[in-house]
């Protein structure tokens, strides 16, 4: 059984074929990447995932357990934590309070007891605080603590949408292009983060579209191309595929 | 329930229907440009009536409906230039928030210049007791002014949108604001021109329907929800679904009457509104995955 | 457990108090009854500041829960049940949490304009029935109902004897609700409620029930709101149908509005302020218009409410350019 996959995934919008019969196993402690051409359903794909969208039909697995029927929280508190394409950062809130929800799957104090503010609660509230500032330490971020999130630089904003998702200790990150619009140095600093995640024990699933920066860290790539898987392999087997080139080259 | 009262019954609910869904065509018109639901919407029948019934006293009939045509359209210019251009954050929170404001102003502006006496302009042709049987039922020749001027209103705005220049430029407006002002269009202009247009039909509107239904200053809140009503069974933006779903409305309401007590009326197109809202939002004409040109 | 967050309910009670003790050394102490409406009408307002600023959804009907509060109260102690006043209220709230529950199931998978026409129609129901129906007293409303007897001796009713304890128990029961609500904020489970406000897809997809919180909040402040109901029923010793109508429900969304949204201590100081400026008169006949007045000046002018930094640096620049000019004149 392997640790996470998906099996004969579809889902059409419309008359759309947006994803088509897609199946792919993840290995623990892996990078894994999906790469395709734009349009080709990734972000689909990873909404699949994340459970915001519904499959039309197809299996979704953690550990063997089914997600596909599961609302998106549920299977937030299952490990699966994402970052979005275009950053969705929770505006009104500053980038501390931010990291701090991603801790919520990691707390439990109910609305009743936050009403109250019982003793229980206001304890695991200031856990919550260290623990996020922690996390904002070891990503380098912690004098933005108080900046509110959503005003940042964009290439910030990602380190903390990178922060909020890790806050969760998910045991599967997705990245949906992490490095877009991100400039070369900031490009190679994401790099080093997706390295040092993976170096924790989690497991990475991320959609890229710089292609060196996909050859150089992942360890297996599946390529989408119209909503189909048109092959799968290591980076060097995937540099190899006619398929692939094609694809490639005659999108230029 | 005989034949005669059956009809008699569909009669009067496509007439106050198609009222319903001029209301509606107000707020699409408005919605396709700007994406605001304006509120005030039914508070334009309320002013065109009110203004053409005080200045039938004065003018022919025709140019104190034109009058109060002129006067409503003013005030929808009036909202759009002090208020919709001035909006320091036009979220949608706030934007319902100023339409439902300016209702409100428009209503008690009302109040204090009309007071709260119910009025009605004259019939049109004939008077109360005059009616038209058609296959045993009996209707009110305005009721037939109300179909024909609704009728005619509906064509017009079709052709308008189809093949004017002002019209085919509101709808690429509409359908890529960004793609249309870089093509030269000014977008601003658009949508004053959209208040425009639903200020307009929204005064002849209850002009019409001011000898039947009388005319106070609070019943623009009604006419309000209605049409919104409609608009979205029709499908928000849809203005053949509006038809659809205004006939649908004003017939279900008049035929609710022989049911239930009358008080009760309004709650059947709020009952409607809920269960449209809860169980198909995009409306029963609207696809669920639309992307494509909206349509007037 | 962080004192400082209770810092300005401390402030509360002391202004409560102090302004208590200046009524009455002044020989003013009518004043005392307006507030005590006013606070009734608070708990609706910071309930739905709550609900509108925090978790970001828009109520146009909460005036019906506050009607369904005192008209269940109003109901059951007069003719032919007169329970008791404690008996009705637990009957009353279970009556809203039931309500509020079951509508907010549908309504709150709505969004924008869909949402407030939705809660505004439901505001309108609620009014179409009782000022339809008999055992609401239809156009009349409900009178005669008795006080509400807390503990012997203390009980909620108006008349000048009972004036100054009734301003405790109104301003008791505020200072309650800001306290929860405070806690509420500043927990975990407020943080929640405001990141659905902020991307509530996001907040999903970080764990965040974000269905469930938004129904919790919306029972919650429903509930405040009926509770407000049912003292206000009891104080003045009735009710009727203008409590239930859209008009009550748009000013409750404009009084947050002009506190700021996400600003309890703002909606709670508007709130009182226009209320008691409303309940003394000073509106006359221009009482709706200057609340629609007032939604569209704050959207316009200051989206974020008035009682912002930016207002205080706007007057701040006022007094400074007009402390300049004076000088310049010198
Ligand atoms: N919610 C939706 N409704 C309708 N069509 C959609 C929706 N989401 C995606 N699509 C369509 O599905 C197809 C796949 O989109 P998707 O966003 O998954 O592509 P992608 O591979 O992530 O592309 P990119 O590299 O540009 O991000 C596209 O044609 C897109 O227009
Ligand atoms: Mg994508």
């Amino acid at each position: 059984m392997s640790f996470f996959a998906v099996e004969n995934l579809s889902r059409a919008f419309g008359g759309l074929q947006a994803v088509s019969d897609v199946s792919f196993a993840v290995r623990e402690h892996s990078i894994h990447a999906v790469i395709g051409p734009n349009g080709a359903g990734k972000t689909t794909l990873f909404n699949l995932i994340a459970g915001s969208l519904a499959p039309d039909s197809g299996a979704i697995r953690l550990n063997g357990d089914p997600l596909q029927s599961l609302p998106p929280y549920k299977i937030a508190r299952k490990g699966i934590a994402r970052t979005f394409q275009n950053v969705k950062l929770f505006r009104h809130m500053s980038v501390l309070e931010n990291v701090m929800l991603g801790r919520h799957v990691r707390s439990r104090a109910g609305f009743g007891a936050a009403l109250l503010n019982l003793p229980h609660t206001w304890r695991e509230e200031r856990s919550i605080r260290q623990r996020s500032l922690e996390i904002l330490d070891t990503l380098g971020i912690a004098d933005l603590a108080d900046a509110d999130a959503v005003s940042l630089a964009f290439g910030k904003q990602r380190i903390v949408e990178f922060a909020r998702a890790l806050a969760t200790e998910p045991t599967l990150l997705l990245l949906d292009e992490p490095a877009a619009g991100l400039n070369m140095h900031e490009t190679d600093e994401i790099a080093r983060l997706i390295a040092d995640i993976r170096a924790r024990g989690i497991t990475v699933l991320i959609i890229e579209h710089d292609m060196s920066l996909i050859m150089d860290i992942s360890d297996h790539i599946a390529v989408l191309s119209s909503g189909k898987k048109i092959a799968e392999g290591t980076p060097a087997e995937i540099q190899r595929n006619r398929d692939v080139i094609a694809v490639y080259l005659g999108e230029d | 329930m005989t034949f005669e009262h059956v009809l008699q019954y569909l009669l009067a609910g496509i007439t106050i229907g198609s009222i319903y869904a001029i209301v509606a065509i107000g707020f699409n018109i408005i919605y396709n440009t700007t994406g605001i639901i304006n509120f005030a919407q039914g508070e334009f029948l309320m002013v065109g009536a009110m203004t053409a019934v005080t200045f039938s006293r004065l003018v022919p009939l025709p140019l104190a409906i034109a009058i109060g045509i002129a006067v409503t359209v003013a005030v929808g210019v009036l909202i759009d230039f002090v208020f919709i251009r001035n909006l320091k954050k036009p979220t949608v929170l706030n934007m319902i928030i100023v339409t439902i404001g300016l209702s409100i102003i428009i209503r008690e502006v009302a109040l204090h210049v009309w007071d709260e006496k119910v009025r009605s302009l004259p019939y049109f042709t004939g008077d109360e007791i005059s009616s038209i049987n058609i296959l045993g039922a009996y209707i009110s020749p305005q009721a037939l002014w109300v179909l024909g001027i609704c009728a005619t209103m509906v064509v017009l705005l079709n052709v308008f949108f189809k093949y004017s220049v002002m019209g085919r430029s509101m709808r690429a407006c509409s359908a890529n604001p960004v793609a249309a002002r870089l093509c030269g269009i000014n977008t601003k202009n658009m949508v004053t021109m959209s208040f425009v247009l639903s200020a307009a039909i929204g005064a002849l509107a209850g002009c019409v329907m001011s000898p039947i239904t009388q005319t106070q200053y609070d019943c623009g809140t009604s006419l309000a929800i209605k049409g919104f009503t409609v608009a979205i069974l029709g499908g928000l933006g849809n203005s053949t679904g509006a038809i659809i779903g205004g006939l649908i409305v004003g017939i279900l309401e008049e035929f609710s009457i022989s049911v239930m007590p009358l008080a009760y009326k309004d709650a059947i197109a709020i009952a409607i509104l809920l269960l449209i809202m809860f169980f198909r939002p995009s409306g029963l004409f609207g696809k669920q995955e639309v992307s494509a040109l909206k349509e007037f | 457990m962080n004192i400082r967050q209770y810092i300005p309910a401390g402030i509360l009670v002391a202004v409560v108090v102090a302004f208590q003790l200046a009524v009455v050394l002044t020989g003013q102490d009518y004043l005392l009854t307006q507030l005590t409406m006013s606070a009734y009408y608070a708990l609706v307002i910071i309930g739905l500041s709550v609900l509108m600023g925090y978790a970001g959804q828009i109520s146009i009907g909460h005036a019906a829960f506050f009607a369904i509060g005192g008209y269940t109260a109003a109901v059951l102690t007069t003719g032919a049940f007169r329970l008791s006043p404690w008996l009705s209220l637990a009957v009353a709230v279970a009556i809203t949490v039931v309500i509020a529950f079951l509508i907010g199931i549908p309504i709150l998978k709505l969004k924008g304009h869909y949402l407030a026409m939705a809660t505004l129609s439901f505001g309108v129901i609620v009014y179409r029935i009782v000022l339809g129906t008999g055992v609401f007293g239809e156009a009349d409303g409900i009178s005669d109902v008795p006080g509400f007897t807390l503990l012997p001796g203390l009980t909620v009713t108006g008349g000048a004897a009972s004036r100054v304890e009734n301003y405790y128990i109104a301003w008791f029961l505020v200072t309650l609700a800001i306290i929860l609500l405070i806690n509420l904020i500043n927990s975990r489970v407020g943080r929640a409620l405001r990141s659905i406000h902020g991307s509530e897809e996001a907040a999903n997809a970080m764990g965040v029930n974000t269905a469930g919180y938004k129904l919790a909040i919306f029972v919650l402040s429903a509930v405040f709101a009926a509770v407000g109901g049912v003292f206000l029923t009891h104080y003045t010793g009735g009710i009727g149908p203008s409590e239930a109508g859209v008009m009550k429900s748009v000013r409750y969304v404009a009084i947050v509005a002009v506190g700021g949204m996400a600003n309890i201590w703002g909606a709670l100081v508007m709130g009182i302020v226009l209320n008691y400026l409303s309940l003394r008169g000073y509106f006359g006949t221009y009482d709706d218009i200057f609340f629609g007045a007032i939604l569209i000046i704050i959207m316009l002018f200051y989206p974020d409410g008035i009682l912002q930094r930016k207002t205080l640096d706007d007057l701040r620049s006022l007094a400074r350019s007009l402390v300049a000019r004076i000088r310049g004149r010198r």
